[in-house]
């Protein structure tokens, strides 16, 4: 079974003191760490699993500059076959439409059973990526999915609802599947298994290979706009409790039994 | 009267010299094939450089191989194996002469005769006697009083019928003896009494009734039986667990030298990123020496006895590794049958698994314990390299790892932030040593030191210690990296070379006079692990220098009459030997009542392992080790704990807490004890 991967290259935020942008519409990204979309690496695994079971290839694909070749070339070290970086200065400002646009018109060129990509991406948290790519190559789409069995000719995924609820779809091929955190558990990607495949040549694709307009992608072919970004303001009835742990606690158990948290 | 010797009785009419010579060819030829074959698969193996310091490896071997220097560490089992030992060794001319007596039955062993011979005649029979007593003893304390060392633990076969076979054919040799010697005596040949020969006389005692022919008989037989339980004996040594009688001395000959330091991915190879295969995942990448530690182990189980892991329920038990190795060995490279194919399994996380691997903490209780230096940690860090290449790493450390290799440190922290705990000092300004700056003591933090909120307030106390003794110091800030310990530990060598190198290239660019660290871990790798060698001392030497030389003073009552207790960090004490300085300065304490737990030097118990190992969550351990730990404090009345290792400090600390004994036992690091009495 041949399967793409798509992932996104995200800033680091956790540890981060973020600060916002002198334009007003973006955090500052001088200063943070960059790591691959830690739901696109669940996705990765799991392509990499299927293929050990069933055969086939993986191929790994990102939108984006040449800072994302290293997360790309540990898409590789972790069991892909090949990786392509797309990447043209057009590309620039893309939102989550316009890079489905980009991965559909990549897709469209290549043969494929399915496509894997997270759900969800840790910067903007869209959510919107998976089901838009599946409208723009016409296959069906499944998200949240935490388990995927491969049928011939088909799959039969389980999705995650709330409430502990689980869904299971009969899904024909090609699809698309977007999958949650916990559908797996990835491996490790020592130093060594990164140099192990770093003779593999990762090819960037441009616009004009892939036959786009530049009026479809970037900024340009960007469905939102972002007006503002702003740090949330403070709220009404936040307390920051002062004072000795011991202190703090029986301030805190005070509260929970005013509010009538605890009985 | 006396008895006609066996050398001059035909044995079914073949003369008794031919018979003696074709049982000794025999049994010299068997035991030469299947010893060829044992040694057949150390040179097959990987290669290990042990033949440096032979001055040095010699005095190992006197001193814990002949001189059995580590067996008293358990008394009674010491004793019984000291005297087991020193009969083997006395009786083996015993044993050549009886061999030589069928050739000839007035053979002596040259210079064993007149009083020389008279002499050793007499103290023979005595270790005859006390030998057969200590099997005696030794098959009754296994059978009855059932140690639980011995037990083994997992899907192990089992060894223990292994135990009696061998004391029971020891016990047999010395009764063939006392019946070859005691017949001679019921007959009257020697009139020099019990007191000189007590086991001769004790086996006249039993014959002393039966006629001169049965007499003569049983001197025959009696020799015979002697000369093939002995052959049988030693034939028996390489195919058994027993193989320790003959590879224990070698073993500790080519014990490993450098303590505290972990062996490269492979001996004679410049560039093991270039290697096919990285670590241990088949049985043959281990090293020959590794082998030879699988053939040497004697099953005595001290080694899990004293495994940290194994005492809290971990899938660990050292010994188990050495066991199954060696089952595996004697299984694929039988000694009548050809080589067997490996499984299609590999042999790491089949015959060893994965949770057994993942468990150690590296502490060295096991190979501190070990009477004959089996190494352990080398071989788990093999077989971790080795999983580590197949992407497999315990889910709670990968994140650690991760941010490290991002970072340079397990917290996440960005590392132009590595120096931020110097503001909270009052008065003192540290000194972020920029390239090409100079000072007399560089100060490494490490990123605990750096980030832990909690370990911070030992950064802070040593600065102050630092500043009040006058001496220049300065740290490494933004281009300090983690120091890699536990990196090198846990298999991932590419890391642990990536912030070596960062840390060598941030040293090499700065001069100095020492590196300090009061973080044993940071200490350990960068003296023994670092390719390229500086300077280190650990907070706890340079604190008793401090003290030594009056730079700094103690004054205050902290401890206010409290019971104090020191444990011993495993990477300050065992793997590096740093035991006395700590305890000088809380010598210097005003009003210190010291008072060791059970558990101290040498045998401290792990507190569950520091770096990334503070992230680590094992699924099977039924108690924490530090819980376990700080109940051996409270055992004594502690009611401070004082360590000299950050980590031990924090696992401590937690463990204090679950246990129940907050407020009632204060854990501290010994630099922050200082602190408190800075006068």
């Amino acid at each position: 079974m041949d399967i793409i991967v798509c992932v996104k290259r995200v800033p680091d935020t956790s540890e981060a003191d973020l600060a916002i942008d002198k334009g007003g519409k973006d955090i500052q990204k001088g200063g943070l760490d960059y790591d691959i979309n830690d739901w696109d690496r669940f996705a990765i695994e799991e392509a990499v699993l299927i293929k050990e079971k069933t055969g086939g290839k993986v191929t790994v694909v990102t939108v984006g500059d040449e800072d994302a070749e290293e997360m790309l070339r540990e898409g590789l070290a972790r069991g892909a076959d090949e990786a392509f970086l797309l990447w043209d200065e057009s590309f620039e400002g893309s939102d989550g439409y316009a890079t489905a646009h980009i991965l559909a018109a990549f897709l469209k060129q290549r043969s494929y059973d399915l496509v894997l990509t997270g759900t969800l991406a840790d910067d903007d948290c869209g959510g919107q990526f998976g089901g838009m790519l599946a409208a723009m190559l016409g296959v069906p789409v499944a998200t949240l999915v935490h388990k995927i069995e491969v049928k011939n000719g088909s799959i039969t995924v389980r999705r995650e609802l709330e409430a502990g609820l689980s869904e299971r779809l009969d899904i024909d091929l090609p699809a698309v599947v977007s999958v949650a955190t916990g559908i797996n558990e990835p491996r490790f990607v020592s130093i060594r298994a990164v140099r192990k495949v770093a003779s593999i040549e990762i090819p960037t694709v441009d616009r004009g290979e892939l036959g786009l307009d530049e009026a479809d992608v970037g900024s340009a072919g960007a469905k939102v706009e972002i007006e503002k970004v702003f740090l949330p303001p403070e709220g009404e009835g936040a307390e920051i409790i002062a004072g000795s742990p011991a202190d703090a606690a029986a301030r805190l158990a005070e509260i929970l039994k005013e509010k009538g948290g605890i009985a | 009267m006396t008895l006609l010797e066996p050398a001059d009785v035909p044995l079914a009419g073949i003369s008794a010299p031919i018979v003696a010579a074709a049982v000794l060819l025999a049994a010299i030829a068997i035991f030469s094939y299947v010893m060829l074959r044992r040694i057949q698969l150390l040179r097959a193996v990987l290669p290990d450089p042990r033949f440096s310091e032979i001055g040095r490896r010699i005095w190992l071997a006197i001193v814990y191989g002949f001189g059995q220097a580590r067996q008293p560490r358990y008394l009674g089992a010491g004793i019984m194996h000291i005297l087991l030992f020193a009969g083997f060794v006395i009786l083996s001319l015993r044993s050549l002469t009886l061999i030589g007596r069928g050739f000839s039955s007035g053979f002596h062993l040259p210079l064993m005769t007149g009083s020389v011979g008279f002499a050793y005649e007499v103290l023979k029979d005595y270790v005859v006697l006390m030998v057969l007593v200590v099997c005696i003893v030794a098959m009754v304390r296994r059978a009855v009083f059932k140690p639980a060392r011995y037990q083994h633990t997992g899907t192990s076969k089992g060894h223990g019928a292994e135990a009696y076979v061998i004391l029971g054919m020891v016990s047999a040799l010395m009764i063939t003896d006392m019946i070859y010697d005691g017949s001679a005596l019921a007959v009257g040949g020697h009139t020099s009494g019990a007191a000189l020969f007590p086991a001769a006389s004790l086996g006249a005692a039993f014959m002393g009734a039966a006629s001169q022919s049965t007499l003569s008989v049983l001197h025959v037989a009696g020799y015979w039986a002697h000369i093939l339980v002995f052959f049988t004996l030693l034939n028996y040594l390489p195919i058994s667990k027993h193989f320790h009688v003959i590879t224990a001395i070698p073993n500790v000959f080519f014990a490993k030298l450098n303590k505290g330091g972990i062996k490269p991915v492979r001996w004679g190879v410049d560039d093991w990123m270039e290697l096919e295969e990285c670590g241990v995942g088949r049985f043959e990448q281990f090293t020959w020496k590794h082998v030879l530690d699988f053939y040497s182990c004697a099953d005595c189980g001290r080694c899990s006895d004293n495994c940290p892991a194994a005492t809290v329920g971990r899938a660990l038990s050292p010994r188990m590794i050495s066991i199954k190795a060696r089952d595996y060995v004697y299984e694929h490279y039988p000694v009548f049958s050809a080589n067997k194919d490996p499984d299609d399994k590999p042999f790491t996380g089949n015959i060893v698994t994965e949770q057994e691997i993942w468990a150690c903490t590296t502490c060295g209780a096991c190979e501190q314990e070990c009477p004959i230096f089996i190494e352990y940690i080398d071989k788990i860090v093999d077989m971790r390299r080795y999983l580590v290449e197949q992407g497999e790493m315990p889910v709670s450390l990968q994140k650690p790892l991760q941010q490290i290799k991002k970072k340079g440190n397990a917290y996440g922290a960005t590392k132009t932030k590595r120096a931020e705990w110097t503001k909270a000092l009052e008065g003192i300004q540290v000194k972020e040593l920029q390239p090409g700056d100079a000072t007399d003591t560089l100060f490494f933090v490490d990123s605990c030191g750096s980030f832990d909120p909690r370990i911070q307030e030992i950064s802070k106390s040593f600065a102050r210690i630092l500043h009040r003794s006058g001496v220049e110091f300065g740290i490494l800030g933004k281009d300090e990296t983690d120091s890699g310990n536990e990196i090198r530990r846990l298999g991932e060598e590419g890391l642990f070379e990536q912030v070596s190198s960062k840390n060598i290239e941030a040293f090499q660019a700065r001069e100095f006079r020492e590196i300090v660290a009061f973080d044993p871990h940071a200490f350990n790798v960068i003296r023994n692990d670092y390719p390229v060698k500086f300077p280190v001392t650990h907070a706890s030497q340079m604190l008793a220098r401090f003290l030594e030389q009056g730079r700094i003073t103690l004054k205050g009552n902290y401890l206010a009459g409290r019971l104090v207790t020191y444990h011993d960090p495993c990477y300050l004490g065992r793997h590096n030997g740093v035991y006395n300085e700590p305890r000088a300065v809380l010598g210097r304490i005003p009003g210190m009542h010291l008072r060791e737990m059970h558990r101290s030097f040498t045998r401290s118990f792990c507190c569950s392992g520091g770096g990334p190992l503070l992230w680590y969550e094992n699924e099977e351990e039924k108690e924490r080790m530090g819980e376990r730990r700080v109940k051996m404090a409270a055992e004594i009345g502690a009611q401070v704990i004082v360590t000299a290792c950050p980590f031990c400090l924090i696992n401590l600390e937690d463990a204090v807490k679950t246990t129940g004994n907050e407020g009632k036992i204060e854990v501290i690091d010994l630099v922050e004890l200082v602190d408190r009495y800075l006068a």
